[in-house]
């Protein structure tokens, strides 16, 4: 227990200070930009009528080469917030397992849990922590989505590296292969989507992202991987099964083949 | 120079024991029982926000009778023992003796060393896959642990809220019967007890992750008129 003058509240990074458990920050290293390091690509988001869908390709690469093939970069932050992760995969992971504890230890500790803009403005926190480690090439920008209860919509939130947050209306992405997926969703928003419409765009996104950009993964029927995609609506984050997104995939493929000849159209 | 009076050490601990033992007296009780769907923790308490019964981990929950303020203390250095352990091993690596063991610590060391002892009594329950597993840890104000295998009374009343949880005892109690059996337990044969008044939680046997979910008191007053409870929530 502590005292009441060094309590550190229901924050989780203060009370790892006060523990003294604090990750270490490495120092300074000259040449660290030849390291290879283990990178995550494009994830997306798009508001729909009830909430937002999020996904994200399942690739890794380590410079040319491909280091992961089914690596997940959506993850739930909570019951109705989700984080869709690009850049450095370590930190990046680390981060998302740090929010994800953030929000549980103040939502146990009183008894509530943070409002969506409180939650946006913790990642913008913790982006801004990582700034040294981003400053060596160890960038990590996050894409953060959540169904806001007290005003009853979908909201989506864009970083850059010094934790500075943008609030998007309609959709956002970020990753290599993101002006890619962003031009896509551009073209094939309209306000009010329903969830079917808004999964197939973000498909369709990720599906041309990957088709231009070589460290984003397309659709792989032969290991039976496809990208991560989410829901969060006031029923909370609901991740889609494989089997759904594999049946999405199939009648997009056949779409696109019977319409265009073979040319990758963008249709959704 | 004037000389402190001496007072044997048995008659101090003993004027310490009675000390908490009176505040924790006049607290209302709470009960915890092993079901078949999970552990059900069923506290009488009109408050619909301050609450004695609470989320530690994810198969871990918590409650406490006596003074609000010292157990709810005690509550926020359980939930963050258990978060740091989490975060520092991983997730499996959190369990109720461990945490125990540290409430029994921290009790133990305030009883003896301060001079006000903690009026409280607190419970930690960590559900099991299988009901045999589950763990119920009962501790008191100076530290003592006592492990209990099939139902727990808290509080003043603890002696007789027990002995009428045994009395209508059978192994194969559902959540339904088992919150059935704690408030009547609880509210004794003169009174009767409604959501209202109570407040109910279960650790989730079936969950996948955070197994503590709270009952609304619109959800236990159906459930006491005989209706089904709510399915279980199985909650990110």
């Amino acid at each position: 227990m502590f005292r009441a003058e060094d309590d550190p509240g229901p924050s989780f990074a203060a009370l790892m200070a006060r523990a003294g458990v604090q990750p270490p920050v490495p120092s300074p290293v000259a040449g660290g930009h030849g390291l290879d390091i283990t990178h995550g690509t494009t994830v997306v988001a798009v508001r729909y009528a009830e909430g937002v869908v999020m996904a994200g390709d399942r690739r890794a690469t380590s410079g040319n080469l491909i280091s992961h093939r089914d690596m997940e970069k959506v993850y739930p932050a909570d019951r109705h917030s989700g984080v869709a992760i690009a850049g450095a995969a370590g930190p990046a992971m680390e981060m998302v397992r740090l929010f994800q504890l953030q929000l549980e230890h103040y939502e146990k500790v009183e008894g509530q849990a943070l409002s969506l803009e409180g939650k946006a403005n913790q990642l913008s926190v913790m982006i801004r922590g990582n700034l040294p480690m981003a400053m060596q090439g160890l960038v990590v920008v996050p894409l953060f989505a959540g169904y806001d209860l007290r005003r009853g919509l979908g909201r989506l939130f864009q970083y850059d590296v010094t934790g500075g947050r943008y609030e998007e209306t309609n959709y956002a992405a970020t990753g290599s292969g993101s002006l890619f997926a962003a031009t896509v969703v551009k073209m094939g928003y309209r306000p009010d989507l329903s969830a079917d419409d808004a999964i197939d765009l973000v498909l369709s996104a990720l599906f041309q992202a990957a088709d231009e950009d070589s460290a984003t993964g397309g659709p792989d029927p032969i290991r039976g991987i496809y990208p991560i995609v989410a829901t969060i609506s006031a029923a909370g984050f609901d991740r889609q099964s494989n089997e759904s997104i594999s049946a999405r995939f199939a009648s997009l493929i056949g779409r696109m083949s019977t319409e265009s000849g073979g040319s990758a159209t963008v249709t959704s | 120079m004037s000389m402190p009076f001496y007072v044997a050490p048995e008659q101090l601990m003993k004027d310490k024991a009675d000390y908490a033992r009176k505040g924790i007296a006049r607290g209302r009780s709470l009960a915890a029982l092993v079901c078949e769907e999970g552990i059900l923790i069923c506290a009488e308490n009109p408050s619909n926000t301050l609450h004695k019964v609470a989320e530690i981990y994810d198969r871990i929950g918590f409650a406490g009778v006596g003074r609000f303020n010292e157990f709810d203390q005690l509550r926020i250095a359980g939930v963050r023992h258990a978060d740091l352990k989490g975060f520092s091993y991983s997730r499996e690596d959190v369990e109720a003796r461990s945490l125990a063991n540290a409430y029994a610590q921290m009790l133990g060391q305030i009883f003896t060393h301060e001079m006000k002892p903690l009026e409280v009594e607190i419970l930690v329950a960590e559900v099991a896959a299988a009901r045999a597993d589950d763990q119920l840890y009962h501790l008191l104000y100076d530290g003592t642990v006592v492990d209990e295998r099939r139902y727990v009374a808290l509080g003043g009343d603890a002696d007789s809220v027990a002995e009428r949880i045994e009395a209508g005892w059978t192994d194969e109690l559902t959540v339904a019967e088992a919150l059935r059996l704690a408030t009547s337990a609880l509210a004794g044969p003169d009174r009767t007890l409604t959501g209202d008044d109570l407040e109910v939680a279960v650790l989730e046997r079936d969950g996948v992750r955070r197994c503590f979910r709270r009952y609304t008191d619109d959800e236990v007053d159906a459930v006491l008129a005989g209706a089904t409870p709510p399915p279980a929530a199985n909650e990110v």
